[in-house]
Order: C-alpha cells, then structure tokens, then sequence
C-alpha cells in the first residue's frame, strides 16, 4: 500500500540527508531496514502511537540547533570504577575513552568491525529491533539499523568487574548523531552497563539486548541536561530462561525525549524491570513507550515511571503488557505516576494491558498528583522550609522509580543528581 | 510563654466558627492540661498555634514569648520552639524516618543560628532517646510513620519531640491508642523534658495520663470556648462525671 503523500515526502526528505554504510556483515541489515523505514514511512503526527508526542523534531531532515550547557558540575557516574568510552556528537573519542580491553568482556567498536566477522553480532544486528517492529513500527529504530556509522557491540562472557561506560559528549549545536549498539550476554554472565551524557542536538540510539538463559544485565542510563536537545532511543530486549535484565533511565531537562524499550521475555522464569525517573521544568516533552511481552512460563515483568513536572512541562507514558496464551504465571507489574509541582504542566499516559492466559497476575496503576499537602505541613511543622520539604517529598515520589537501581552507590549518585537538579529550580 | 487571646478561627473552606473567643495562657514550666467533648475545637486550637492551612484567624492573638506566632510560617513557628505532637501522625512514603530526624534538626540549628550536628552525634542522640521510648533502629530506618502501629506513630512523635527540644510542647491525644506500659515509656519521655523553661499543653480525654504526667491547670473546652479551669481535681470530676454537670453549671 502505498504511503500517504505528506509521509512519504516526509520520509524521502529525510533518507536524502542519509547514506547508508556500505561493506562489511552489517550491509544486509541496513539494507533491509532501510527498506523496513520505506514500507511504513517515518511517523508524523496522524500516528496513533505518536498521538501524545509529536516527532516533528525526530524527524526534520535537519536536526534542530541544541545550545550546549556549560556547568562546572562534575558528570554522573564520575566517581565510578569503569571502562569508558566515551563519543562526542556520536564520533568515537580514543583519547577520552579507555582501553577497551577488559576481563569477562569483550567490546568492540562497530565502525572498526565492518569487515571482521562477529557471527553473532551479525545475527543479532537489526534482528531484534526488526522483531520489535511488530505488532507496532517502530520506523525510527530501523532508520537507526540503518544508517548509524558507530555503536559498541559488547559480548559478556563472564563477570567483569567494572561497569561499561558509553559517555555521550555534546559539543556541536547542530550535531545529529545516531549510535547503534549490540549486546549479548553469555549464560551465567553478569555485567552493568552505564549510558550518560547529552549525546548531540538530536540523538538517536537503538541498543540490542540478547540476554541467555541464566544471564544478567543491568542497564543505568542518564539523559542529560542539555535544554534543547532532542533524543529517540530503543532498547530491544530478549530475555532467555531464568535471566534478569534490569534498566533504569533518569532524564533531566531536555525538549524532547522519546525512549522506547520493547522486552520480550522467551525463556521461563526471567525476569525484567524497566523504571525511570524524569524532572522537567518548561520546555520539557519525555515519553516512555514500554512494550513487554510475556511468551514464556512464571516470568516477572515490571514497569516502574515516575515523572515530575513543572512550568509546562509535558510527561507522556505509553506502558503495554502482553501476556501471550502460553505465559501462565506471569507476574506483571505496571505504575506510572506523575508529581505536577504546579497546575501548568501535563501527564498523558495510556496503560495497556493485554492478556491471553489465564494464571497470571497483572497489575498496573496510573496517577498524577500534587505534592501532598498534609505531609508538606507535617515537615514544616518540624521546622523543615517549606522548599527543603519540596523536596524530600518529590525525591520520595521518585524513591520507588530509583530503587529499581540494584547498586545503592550507583542509586545514590542518581539521587544526587536528582537533589541538584530540584535545589537548582527552587 | 505561650498566650493565647481571645482567639476566633473558622474554617477557610466553609465559613463555620470552631473556636470562639479561646483564652489562654501557659506559663514556663507548667502544664496544662486541655479536655472536652468530642469535637469541641482541642485538635482545632493545636493546629492553628502550630500553623496548618485550612483555618482562618477571624479575631484575637497567638504569641510565644511575645512573638507573633499567627505571622510566621509553621516551620518559623517551629524554630522559634513550638512543637505538636499530633493527634493522626502522617504517613510519608518514601521519606526515611532518620533522614526526616536530622533534617528538622539541623533546619531548626541553622535557622537559630546554630551549627548543625554531626551525623556521628546525631546517630548517638537518636540512638539513645529512641532507646528510652523502646524504638528499635528498624523503625527508624523505615519510611516515616509508614507501617507503624498507632502507638508506635505516637512513640516517633514523642522522639521527635525529644530531638528537637522545643520550648513549647502541644501533645495532642498523644495518649490514645497506648497501650499501659507505652503509655508509661511516653510520660516518661515527657517527664523527662519538664524543666523550667519549658510549658506543655496536653490534650486529653483520660484521666489516666494525668496521672503520668501531673498537670498544674486543668482546662476544659467547649464549643470553641474555654468554659472551665482548675486544678488536677477538675481532671478527676470529668473522669467520674462527663462533661454534662460542668457543662450545665456555665450555661
Ligand atoms: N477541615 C475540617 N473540615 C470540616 N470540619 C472540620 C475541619 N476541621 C475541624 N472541623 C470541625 O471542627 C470541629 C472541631 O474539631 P476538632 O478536631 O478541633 O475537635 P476536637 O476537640 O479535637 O475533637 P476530638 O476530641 O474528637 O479529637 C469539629 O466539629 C470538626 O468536625
Ligand atoms: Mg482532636
């Protein structure tokens, strides 16, 4: 069928400021995605799974000019024992980034393997986002598959004793980088992997996730503070039996995030958490789109979001839970809940369940709120300010969120982050 | 210290009168005790000293030591040494009791001018008063008042009490839903805080915990008046007769 015009044109506008990488194992892949974003067209606004958020800006051939934020703040996760890598506007930075050899680990760069052959960054390159592109396209991820130059494809084989870093520098204004990163994780093998930094004006990252049976993933990611910029990010996740893959992503500032994630749970007994934590405060849009597919036995699923918002400020959660027919015992779990610091700002959510079997145990709850007045009272009547209060009362509104986070050092840091952010807005 | 004048509030919402002309005064080292029938305005009196929104003050003065309480914001009224241990203590998800502890005391140090305590001394002083009203340290951990038992709500209002020693000391029903021996552990938490410098008013419907904790003047508040005043002996008459002779005799 073909495209409606305003689409198509849309779609053709933007594919003609591209060039797709050619050579290597990973042509193929680009290939049929790129004929993927060509079937279905680049999404405006008359989507139905944009209908909260508007992808304008995702989507203009050019990316819209982001100020970069100049603070002598010293970066999240700067304190950490870590393998950095570190990308500026999405170009790799050898200087910055460690060596990247590391015990229980392998990582690689995906512009310097074109012409080495991975075998199973080959079948799992573009494979799960192309999965995740039903029962809803997703035509930004395969635009991604596409055309992104670089990304790490990292292979845990056992326990590595430090966290991979991926940092994301912004220093151009008009930077529009996309990154594309592979990540398998051996049977038995645990590993974190941190993501932070603004990234450029607008950035673009899909992450694979192929976790086997028995492996653990921790995914902490900050979005940074850069104002202006803009971001649409996927994680693709598959989750073997008896594994656990946990992600967290906090977000502060920013005019306009979109971050996917699309789980799959295949093998019986995983389980998978998804939470974030946003503050935004004016010229703020952030939506979490989440899709979690049950298609195994007694697997846990949970989703946890909380938003805080301000000055019209806009949160948006899409959450979905699909239980398929043979998933008894599922236990999914489902919240989101935005904290209105006024009465400008707003929360659009569509909680969806959608469950084919019958013992199963699905939750999920959906709110938005004030701060609570009679425990805002109760700190003052202590003699806590009333701002000082504020705040205790929305980092406890984000508690739940952040203590998906299994590191107490890592949550701490993102708390701090959080703290900062709230006594800088006072 | 603590003098109260004449004092008029309505609800802000609706406009219904509640307390009505209340006149009182605490003076430094006494106790006074507040009894009266269900509904009769104690909660009300307390929450407007201690600046709760939802009242309005139509007539009359609140002061402590000679400041204008009714003028400050609750955290002002605070540090300037009023406490209210209250009757259906908050429940705060998310806020560790601990964290809540050093928090209001050192915003009351600073906002005296006073350094703030070190989080080692801080952990001995909780430590040791949390000891004496038998609070053990999982409590503390926990999220403020979540999960805990009425009496064990009423212990953590006594400890902060106890944290943050103020000046002036409203204890509302603090009593109800104590157990004997919690009772006790909550006087003698209190007594232990009696000094010179410090008043108490203590809202009550029992007898019992005057018994505890023996006070010096006896009130008894009636649709938002202060009808009667006495001695300890007034306490005992309310106890044996309710409040329809007392009520009878002023009308
Ligand atoms: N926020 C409110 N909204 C509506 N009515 C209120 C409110 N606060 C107080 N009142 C009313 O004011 C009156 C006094 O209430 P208050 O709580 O002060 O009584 P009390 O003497 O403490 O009673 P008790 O012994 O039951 O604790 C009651 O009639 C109560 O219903
Ligand atoms: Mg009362």
């Amino acid at each position: 069928m073909a495209l409606p015009e305003i689409k198509q044109t849309a779609t053709e506008a933007r594919l003609a400021t591209l060039s797709l990488p050619e050579g290597g194992w990973s042509e193929p892949a680009r290939r049929a995605a790129l004929a993927r974003v060509q079937r279905v067209g680049l999404p405006d606004r008359r989507d139905e799974y944009w209908k909260f958020t508007r992808p304008d800006a995702l989507v203009q051939p050019v990316a819209p000019q982001a100020a970069v934020l100049k603070s002598d703040e010293s970066m999240v996760f700067d304190s950490f024992e870590r393998l950095k890598i570190v990308f500026v506007d999405g170009v790799f930075d050898p200087q910055a980034s460690d060596d990247l050899s590391l015990e229980g680990v392998s990582v690689e760069r995906l512009a310097k393997i074109a012409e080495q052959d991975i075998h199973w960054a080959r079948d799992l390159y573009g494979t799960l986002e192309e999965r995740g592109q039903e029962p809803v396209a997703r035509p930004l991820a395969a635009l991604n598959t596409a055309f992104a130059r670089d990304g790490v494809v990292i292979h845990v084989t056992g326990k590595p004793s430090r966290p991979i870093s991926l940092i994301y520098r912004h220093e151009a204004e008009d930077s529009d980088p996309m990154l594309h990163h592979v990540v398998r994780v051996d049977p038995g093998a645990e590993a974190t992997i941190l993501e932070n930094g603004p990234a450029g004006a607008r950035f673009s990252a899909v992450m694979e996730i192929d976790v086997a049976d028995t492996g653990t993933l921790h995914h902490i990611r900050a979005q940074g503070r850069d104002h202006e910029r803009s971001a649409v990010t996927h994680i693709f996740a598959r989750l073997g039996a008896e594994s656990t893959f946990k992600s967290f992503t906090v977000t502060v500032n920013g005019h306009l995030t979109r971050n996917e994630a699309v789980i799959e749970l295949t093998g019986d007994d995983a389980v998978a958490h998804i939470a974030g934590a946003c503050v935004g405060d004016g010229d703020f849009h952030h939506d979490d789109t989440i899709f979690v597919t049950h298609d195994a036995l007694n697997c846990e699923s949970r989703q946890v979001f909380k938003k805080v918002l301000r000055n019209g400020a806009v949160g948006v959660f899409q959450g979905k839970i699909l239980v398929k027919p043979d998933a008894q015992k599922t236990d999914g779990y489902q919240i989101s809940q935005a904290l209105m610091l006024d009465d400008d700002s707003q929360f659009l959510a569509k909680p969806e369940l959608e469950i084919h079997a019958d013992d199963v145990a699905c939750s999920h709850g959906c709110t938005s709120g004030a701060i609570d007045e009679r425990a805002l009272y109760y700190l003052r009547s202590r003699g806590i300010p009333k701002a000082r209060a504020t705040d205790l009362l929305t980092l406890a509104f984000l508690a739940e969120a952040v203590e998906e986070i299994e590191d107490p050092a890592l949550a701490d840091d993102i708390v701090a982050r959080l703290e900062s952010w709230l006594i800088r807005r006072r | 210290m603590l003098e109260i004048k004449n004092l008029h509030v309505e609800l802000a919402e609706e406009d219904k009168a509640i307390l009505k002309g209340v006149n009182l005064t605490v003076e430094a080292g006494k106790v006074h005790a507040i009894m009266g029938p269900n509904g009769s305005g104690k909660s009300t009196l307390a929450y407007v000293l201690s600046g709760r929104p939802g009242y309005e003050v139509m007539e009359g003065t609140a002061t402590l030591d000679g400041t204008d309480l009714l003028a400050l914001e609750p955290e002002e009224r605070a540090a300037a040494g009023l406490f209210q241990a209250f009757q259906y203590p908050v429940e705060i998800p998310g806020v560790g009791n601990m964290t809540f502890l050093r928090t209001a005391v050192n915003a009351q140090r600073k906002a005296r001018g006073q350094d703030e305590m070190s989080a080692a001394d801080f952990l001995k002083e909780v430590r040791a008063k949390a000891k004496e009203l038998k609070i053990d340290a999982d409590m503390l951990k926990r999220p403020v008042n979540v999960g805990f038992s009425g009496g064990e709500k009423k212990r953590n209002e006594i400890l902060q009490m106890a944290m943050l020693e103020p000046r002036m000391c409203i204890l509302d029903e603090t009593d109800s839903g104590l157990d004997v021996d919690a009772m006790k552990l909550v006087s003698d938490g209190v007594n232990a805080l009696r000094d010179e410098g410090r008043g108490f008013l203590v809202i009550t419907h029992y007898q019992r915990l005057l018994d505890h904790i023996k006070p010096d003047v006896v009130h008894i508040l009636a649709d938002g008046r202060i009808v009667k005043s006495g001695g300890p002996e007034l306490a005992l008459e309310v106890e044996h007769n309710g409040y329809a002779d007392i009520l009878a005799e002023v009308a």
